[in-house]
């Protein structure tokens, strides 16, 4: 489904900030993988995302997805592949614009856009349907402006609006770190529901290891741009935090250090 | 007595600088974009319009073609902004300076034109203010029709959420650049379009008639959304209070030039009205910030404890 070949990318090059984010990376998910990923701060892996989702130009290296090989489409084209949530619940959705508006926009991804209706009635009714699965009471709010709404329940319509039309790849970036823990949780059980029901390939970036460790069914670890541990099936289920602590002590040679991850645990 | 004399023409320019403010509407509000090219692209739909017009071409075709100016103009800002990578404030400015050589030589070197009303019977004319008054009115009424129909489709759709949040519109499939470009060129059009008609209520152009127009069109966008922002909640009344907004505007200033000021200081006093009317959104927040915590600053703060901890 993913195929990332020998991907490299600097930022600010021959500068003083030069900064080595991924130092070739090889990754393939297969079609239903839904893969967690843990690293230390600044391991990668949010470049590593934004890489794949076309945000930056890649230095060098390929990256192909469901057989298309996506190197250098621009982010737009490639979304149609795609589903996305960020870090930061702003991000996912447009504030000042209705909820029913938002999820018109992500019901459009990767279709042309013409002087065709904006929103048609039919859509109302299903994403009515859709949000009431939110289990959230947004299904009486469709034209409420996104941004009265609490970071969780944005982070749950982004979620909604990432899973719409079952993209060939649903990108996490540490999606839950915002929230509380409770409203955390919630959004993370969306996700696990969500990528079941559609049979969804995932990549989900977390700080949280127990979280890496009960979610999905593979797990890498970054470290200074590189995937340093990769974990799958009977192995990945009977993993321990102390033992990916210990693991990534012996492979990278020094502590695991995310600020985030040091909170949760 | 004047000064109730000088109403409706008040209310006539008025609505001629609304239909202008609509296009900075596109711009500064849908597009979140300050587009400073308006100064220059004001004039030159003023210029074609005569220009066309005194060589004997039909002046609805001429309206049309001044449209079609402000577009172009549009269009190399647009191109600036997006594929230049030129901040949007400086391609604008860019396009603005370019656009006087360009006028003057649209306006053969001449810094005005007169358009004779005897000769050309041009129905928008200082000559009749009421009919004028009406005719304008019709111009601006149908002006946000039409943009009501294009904001609703997903094309106009699409735009709106790339001026809210470019991040998301461009994870959902959005070519940012190419609407950005989309509406600058729209926002000139339209800002050419009232240059044309100003330019036939007046009775010649003037390469200097779009001076400061960027200030005026935020002014008209500004007091329309602060007095009727509350009420006005739907998009075509949105666009109306934009018109208001303008014709509120030319009130006062016609107001305080009966009062005494001298037409000279009108433009500073202009900026300041706009200085002011800019500042009191960020002043409101300012003081609802000192009674509440602003609502994202949990997850720094958490950061930060973090950090601390470690
Ligand atoms: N747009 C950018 N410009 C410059 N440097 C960047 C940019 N994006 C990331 N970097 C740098 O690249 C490195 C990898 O960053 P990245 O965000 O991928 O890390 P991460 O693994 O997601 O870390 P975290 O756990 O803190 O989110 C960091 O040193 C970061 O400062
Ligand atoms: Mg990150």
């Amino acid at each position: 489904m993913l195929e990332v070949k020998g991907l490299y990318k600097t930022f600010n090059a021959g500068s003083v900030n030069e900064k080595k984010a991924l130092n070739g990376v090889d990754l393939t998910l297969n079609n239903g993988d839904f893969v967690t990923v843990i690293g230390g701060n600044g391991a990668g892996k949010s470049t590593l995302l934004n890489m794949i989702a076309g945000v930056y130009p890649v230095d060098s290296g390929s990256i192909s997805i469901d057989g298309t090989d996506v190197t250098k489409l621009s982010e737009h084209k490639r979304a149609k592949y795609l589903g996305r949530v960020f870090q930061d619940p702003m991000m996912g959705t447009a504030a000042d614009m209705w909820l029913e508006e938002n999820l018109a926009v992500a019901n459009r991804r990767g279709k042309f856009r013409g002087f065709g209706w904006s929103i048609s009635s039919g859509e109302r009714k299903q994403f009515k349907e859709m949000l009431a699965k939110l289990d959230l009471g947004l299904e009486n709010r469709l034209t409420t402006k996104v941004g009265l709404l609490s970071g969780g329940q944005r982070q749950a319509v982004t979620l909604l609006m990432a899973v719409m039309n079952n993209p060939k790849l649903l990108l996490l970036d540490e999606h839950t770190a915002a929230l509380d823990p409770k409203t955390a949780a919630n959004v993370l059980a969306l996700s696990d529901r969500f990528i079941e029901e559609g049979n969804l390939t995932a990549l989900m970036v977390t700080h949280n290891m127990r979280d890496a460790i009960a979610h999905g069914n593979r797990l890498i670890m970054m470290n200074e741009g590189r995937i340093i541990l990769d974990v799958r099936g009977e192995d990945k289920k009977k993993l321990t935090v102390e033992e990916l602590l210990e693991e990534f002590a012996k492979l990278s040679g020094s502590e695991f250090a995310n600020d985030r991850a040091l909170l949760a645990n | 007595m004047a000064f109730l004399n000088s109403m409706p023409s008040a209310v006539t320019q008025g609505i001629i600088w609304g239909i202008m403010a609509i296009g900075v509407y596109l711009t500064f509000k849908i597009l979140d974009v300050a587009d400073l090219t308006v100064d220059g692209s004001f004039a030159t739909g003023g210029a074609v319009l005569v220009v066309m017009v005194t060589s004997g071409q039909n002046l609805y075709l001429a309206m049309f073609c001044a449209f079609l100016a402000g577009c172009l103009a549009g269009l190399a800002t647009g191109i600036f902004h997006t594929k230049f990578g030129i901040p949007a404030i400086l391609a604008g400015i860019l396009t603005q300076l370019s656009l006087y050589s360009i006028n003057l030589r649209i306006q053969s070197d001449m810094a005005n034109i007169p358009l004779s009303y005897m000769k050309y019977k041009y129905p928008i004319t200082l000559r009749n203010i009421t009919p004028s008054m009406i005719i304008c009115a019709v111009i601006a009424v149908c002006l946000i029709a039409i943009l009501y129909w294009f904001f609703g489709t997903e094309l106009g759709h699409s735009l709106r959420v790339t001026g809210s949040n470019q991040s998301m519109a461009r994870a959902n499939g959005i070519n940012t650049d190419t609407n950005k470009i989309i509406g600058i060129v729209l926002s000139n059009g339209i800002v050419a379009l009232s240059g044309g008609i100003l330019s036939q209520y007046q009775g010649f152009c003037d390469v200097n008639m779009g001076r400061g127009a960027i200030v005026i069109g935020l002014a008209a966008v500004i007091i329309g959304d602060v007095i009727f922002g509350k009420i006005f909640q739907n998009f075509a009344l949105k666009l109306l209070a934009t018109v208001f907004g303008g014709v509120i505007y030319y009130i006062v200033i016609t107001v305080v030039l009966n009062l005494g000021m001298k037409a000279n200081d009108l433009k500073l006093f202009s900026a300041l009205v706009v200085a002011v009317f800019l500042a009191i959104p960020y002043w409101r927040a300012k003081i609802r910030q000192r009674f509440h915590k602003p609502q994202n600053a949990n997850v720094s703060q958490e950061k930060k404890e973090a950090a601390e901890n470690a």
